[in-house]
């Protein structure tokens, strides 16, 4: 094994490596900065020496414990090393009729493979964070970390003092994008990795993207993953956002995005978490001009001891907006959820349609949720609600399956599977949807393992998913 | 006279607060601040045994360590704690045996209230406990309900009549260092009273406390109480007022309910403490801690507040379901005018299985106040079966106040359920319309609607507190046209 870069960090006190990481290389890491860039290094640095990492007497973070998943021998590779994937076996993209553009991340370092974006003649870019740097001075300047502030939380802090390698999209006003750009985020490495992605996503007007961002891990080593995420949605222009996130169960991954909505954007997120050790997933949405909609998803099935924690904060700044949230669940075994919801109706923010609901389901006795939908309302002429139910499969409907034969655990897995599809029949493009559909079947039935990497390179032979009917009981 | 009912909401919601005056009685105070020699000062008043002073002093010594919680959505300046008196009594002249006896000066203050001791001793049939500043000045009934074996008095007398049922249920509920406020009451507190149902009783009157700060820079911490035996039922009341004044006065409370195998008890509050002027300068600091714990199984325990009053609430009653088969309830109507702002909720805590708890709250927010519900529902692993449902709502009249809502569910089993809905919205303009288009004026039309709106816990509340608390809520209604 390579030794990455010689920062192999032996110190059991993350927080101190990080900072002496930042000391040392503080140079490096800033070399192509501005004035303003720069400031806001030091500006993160500064609030994450003070801070340090979030922890359980924060509000915030009060039901996800990070002690445990930071108490590790972590290297932090600054330069990755490439050397030992095989890229075929990385970019196998064979998902029939499904036009994607895909970028690669290994170990937080962005694969450059030479290709372009078809629409790079109309302006369009896809690159790394690194190159844009060198490349787009001014739309870096321009946008680079003004949606992410450092204050937010002391993780959001550390990414910018850190933040070298991303994935960058610009997409020029009148664009619309016709390939699925796809993010591919791996880790393969034979060290405890912690890493720091940065992600730009820049959209002007009248223009559209479908963006796929997928987090796997190729083995079981244990990771960190602080990965942000800023994206400006320009005027009547629209995000289409997925997330799959299937990673390895000592895996530990912060995913916090940043969207800023301005008048008549539309943005759609859905976050779909099969797997992983521990997941974060905070995504902070801004509507920042009149008549913005939002509409946040979300669906996770988590097993084992698994830890799912889903933070939304909507910010309903501006007049005329409308949000709508939904988060499903279903927790298993040992595993735990949080779901925490925010909904901040500002004082002029007239109008405002907003809708916030989290349901749940607990298949074993050891699992635990915890769920707080919380709106904070300043504004009078609004319509806010909001729902959480925690609770079991529906007796009436099992008994209604099991009087006609079907058996209990095809009833069990049937029932589950309609309680995921309220949030997977939501996603817009159909090949990804057969495709996802596949995966929370085989969820459901146990069969997806984290090996299955990338959710659209999975060459794992297709199983006919069937509900078949149990002959021997009956 | 017949009133316009057009201004009524008019009448309502400009006119003072009514219950601003402030009676001359001759007081016997303890000197300003807390030390350990304020606790003596209080403990040797009252007469108490050495347990209770060293239950003091502990709480005291506590509360030193803690620090005021800042958690909760309010704002406001710091307490001086330094600067309350925290003990006021009316000074005693002697042995009270009948009302007769009572102060005149005393039995005014308690007419204007519409308290009439005299009255209601003869007509209503409720049992009132006064308590003026710090002290019960007088029980009615009791005797009626000794036939019964109803203890119901002041808390200082029960601490001398029963210690032994003092002593056993004193902070079981509510442990001294609990948090900051009840660590001060345990510390301070003054009187209040106590309630103890024998098995097997119903008790056949609505027993009703009425709490009244009456002297300047006071602190009021008094502490209830209550515990139902086996198979025992009672309705409990209670009600608040204060006078007018510019600076802020702290009220620390403490409520424990004990119920026992197969008891019910019925608490029911209005309160309606003086919430400060139209500018938000004055008005009583209301941080309570209310709980209950349904000890036995098959026991319930329900709450009920109409809160209207104060210039801060703080204040969660809650209920923790360790029998099996017991239940929980909480209705509440908070109502926030002016500058006033609320926190207020319940805490649901199911530890025995097959338990049920309710919780339905109305928040309504005008003037510039700020009202949030926030609440806890717990589902422990042993719950098996059980079964919440909670629904907050939240009502905006005017465009300058909040309305806010942080709801908390646990669940670690998977046989329970837990419901939570909430809606925030202002009257629609359909409603008004509707009302206006057959002759109802937009005024009376947002009262009607109001009303409506909490309806479902109004209900909940005995006659005699239904009536008051529905004037009282016509308060909030100002500035909530056009």
């Amino acid at each position: 094994m390579k030794i990455m870069d010689g920062t192999i960090v032996t110190s059991y006190n993350t927080r101190d490596a990080l900072l002496k990481l930042y000391e040392e290389n503080s140079e490096r890491i800033g070399k192509n900065d501005s004035a303003r860039i720069s400031a806001l290094r030091k500006e993160g640095i500064s609030l994450f020496k003070q801070k340090g990492f979030p922890h359980t007497k924060l509000e915030k973070w009060r039901n996800t414990d990070l002690s445990k998943v930071l108490n590790h021998n972590f290297s932090f590779p600054l330069e990755a090393d490439s050397g030992e994937v095989d890229f075929e076996e990385v970019f196998k993209c064979d998902v029939p009729g499904f036009d994607t553009f895909m970028v690669a991340q290994l170990n937080g370092k962005f694969i450059d493979r030479g290709k372009i974006i078809s629409q790079s003649v109309q302006g369009v870019v896809v690159c790394s964070l690194a190159e844009a740097f060198i490349k787009h001075p001014g739309l870096i300047e321009k946008h680079f970390g003004q949606y992410a502030p450092a204050s937010d939380s002391s993780l959001t802090a550390l990414n910018t003092a850190f933040a070298r390698d991303g994935v960058f999209i610009y997409v020029p006003d009148n664009i619309s994008v016709t390939e699925t750009v796809q993010m591919v985020n791996l880790i393969h490495s034979g060290n405890e990795v912690f890493l720091q992605t940065r992600n730009l996503v820049i959209l002007g007007r009248n223009s559209s993207l479908r963006l796929v961002q997928c987090d796997d891990s190729v083995d079981d080593q244990i990771g960190f993953i602080n990965s942000v995420t800023e994206a400006v949605i320009g005027e009547n222009s629209s995000l289409d956002h997925y997330k799959l996130q299937n990673k390895n169960d000592r895996s530990a991954l912060i995913n916090n995005i940043y969207f800023q909505l301005e008048a008549n954007a539309v943005l759609s997120t859905n976050a779909i978490s099969l797997n992983g050790g521990l997941i974060r997933n905070e995504a902070n949405v801004k509507l920042n001009g009149r008549g913005a909609h939002a509409d946040i998803l979300g669906v996770y099935l988590m097993d084992r001891n698994q830890h799912i924690d889903n933070q939304v904060f909507v910010d309903h700044s501006q007049p005329d907006c409308t949000s709508n949230e939904m988060f499903k669940g279903i927790l298993d075994d040992h595993a735990s959820g949080v779901f925490n919801g925010h909904i901040l109706v500002r004082r002029d923010a007239q109008r405002t349609n907003a809708y916030q609901n989290n349901k749940n389901i607990l298949i074993s006795d050891k699992a635990v949720i915890d769920t707080k939908p919380f709106l904070e309302i300043y504004a009078d002429d609004v319509k806010c609600s909001h729902g959480a139910t925690v609770g079991q499969l529906d007796s009436e409907a099992m008994f209604y399956l099991r009087s006609r034969g079907i058996g209990m655990e095809n009833a069990r897995m049937l029932l589950m599977y309609a309680f995921a599809a309220e949030i997977v029949n939501r996603i817009s493009i159909p090949q990804l949807r057969l495709r996802i559909d596949d995966l929370v079947k085989k969820r459901l039935r146990g069969e997806l393992s984290v090996c299955d990497q990338c959710v659209l390179h999975c060459n794992a032979k297709e199983q006919k998913v069937a509900f078949e009917i149990d002959m021997s009981r009956i | 006279m017949e009133k316009d009912p057009n201004n009524i909401l008019e009448e309502v919601t400009q006119g003072d607060y009514k219950y601003g005056f402030y009676t001359d009685i001759e007081m016997d105070t303890a000197p300003v601040g807390l030390t350990e020699d304020t606790v003596r000062f209080i403990s040797a008043k009252k007469n108490e045994p050495e347990w209770l002073l060293q239950y003091r002093l502990d709480a005291y010594h506590k509360w030193l360590e803690m620090t005021e919680p800042t958690w909760a959505h309010l704002l406001h300046p710091p307490i001086s704690y330094q600067d309350i008196i925290f003990y006021a009594a009316p000074k005693k002249k002697k042995e009270l045996s009948s009302l007769d006896e009572v102060d005149p000066e005393l039995i005014a203050t308690f007419n204007k209230l519409g308290i009439s001791l005299e009255e209601q001793k003869k007509l209503s049939g409720v049992a009132v406990d006064a308590v003026i500043d710090s002290v019960s000045v007088k029980t009615t009934f009791s005797e009626t309900l000794e036939k019964q074996g109803i203890i119901f008095c002041s808390f200082s007398e029960a601490v001398q009549k029963v210690p032994d049922l003092v002593k056993q249920y004193l902070g079981t509920v509510v442990p001294s260092d609990d948090n900051y406020f009840a660590a001060l009451n345990s510390a301070v507190f003054s009187d209040g009273s106590f309630c103890y149902i024998p098995k097997g009783v119903r008790c056949p009157i609505e027993l009703s406390t009425y709490f009244r700060i009456n002297a300047a820079n006071t602190g009021q911490f008094e502490r209830t109480l209550i515990i139902g035996d086996e198979n025992s039922y009672v309705s409990y009341m209670e009600g608040c007022t204060a006078p007018m004044r510019d600076e802020n006065q702290l009220h620390a409370a403490i409520v424990e309910i004990v119920a026992l195998k197969e008891a019910e008890v019925k608490y029911s509050t209005v309160q309606n403490w003086y919430p400060g002027n139209k500018k938000g300068e004055g008005g009583i600091y209301n941080f309570v801690t209310k709980r209950g714990i349904c000890k036995g199984n098959n026991s319930k325990i329900s709450w009920t507040q109409v809160e209207t009053g104060s210039a801060i609430t703080w204040k969660y009653p809650s209920v923790v379901l360790m029998g099996d088969n017991s239940v929980g309830e909480f209705y509440s109507v908070a109502v926030t005018n002016n500058y006033q702002q609320a926190d207020t909720g319940s805490k649901m805590i199911h530890l025995g299985r097959n338990t049920k708890s309710t919780i339905i709250s109305k928040g309504i927010s005008a003037g510039f106040s700020n009202n949030s519900y926030r609440g806890l529902v717990k589902m422990t692993k042993r719950a098996e079966n059980s079964r919440n449902f909670s629904q907050c709502d939240s009502l905006l009249l005017g465009d300058k106040c909040g309305a806010h809502t942080f709801p908390y569910i646990k669940t670690e089993n998977k046989t329970s359920i837990v419901e939570h809905e909430a809606t925030t919205s202002k009257i629609s303009d359909d409603q008004l319309f509707y009302c206006n288009q057959r002759g109802i004026s937009t005024e009376s039309a947002i009262g009607l609607i109001v009303n409506g709106y909490a309806r479902e816990v109004l209900k909940q509340l005995p006659m005699e507190f239904a009536v008051e608390a529905q004037k009282l809520l016509s308060i909030s209604l100002e500035g909530s046209v056009g």
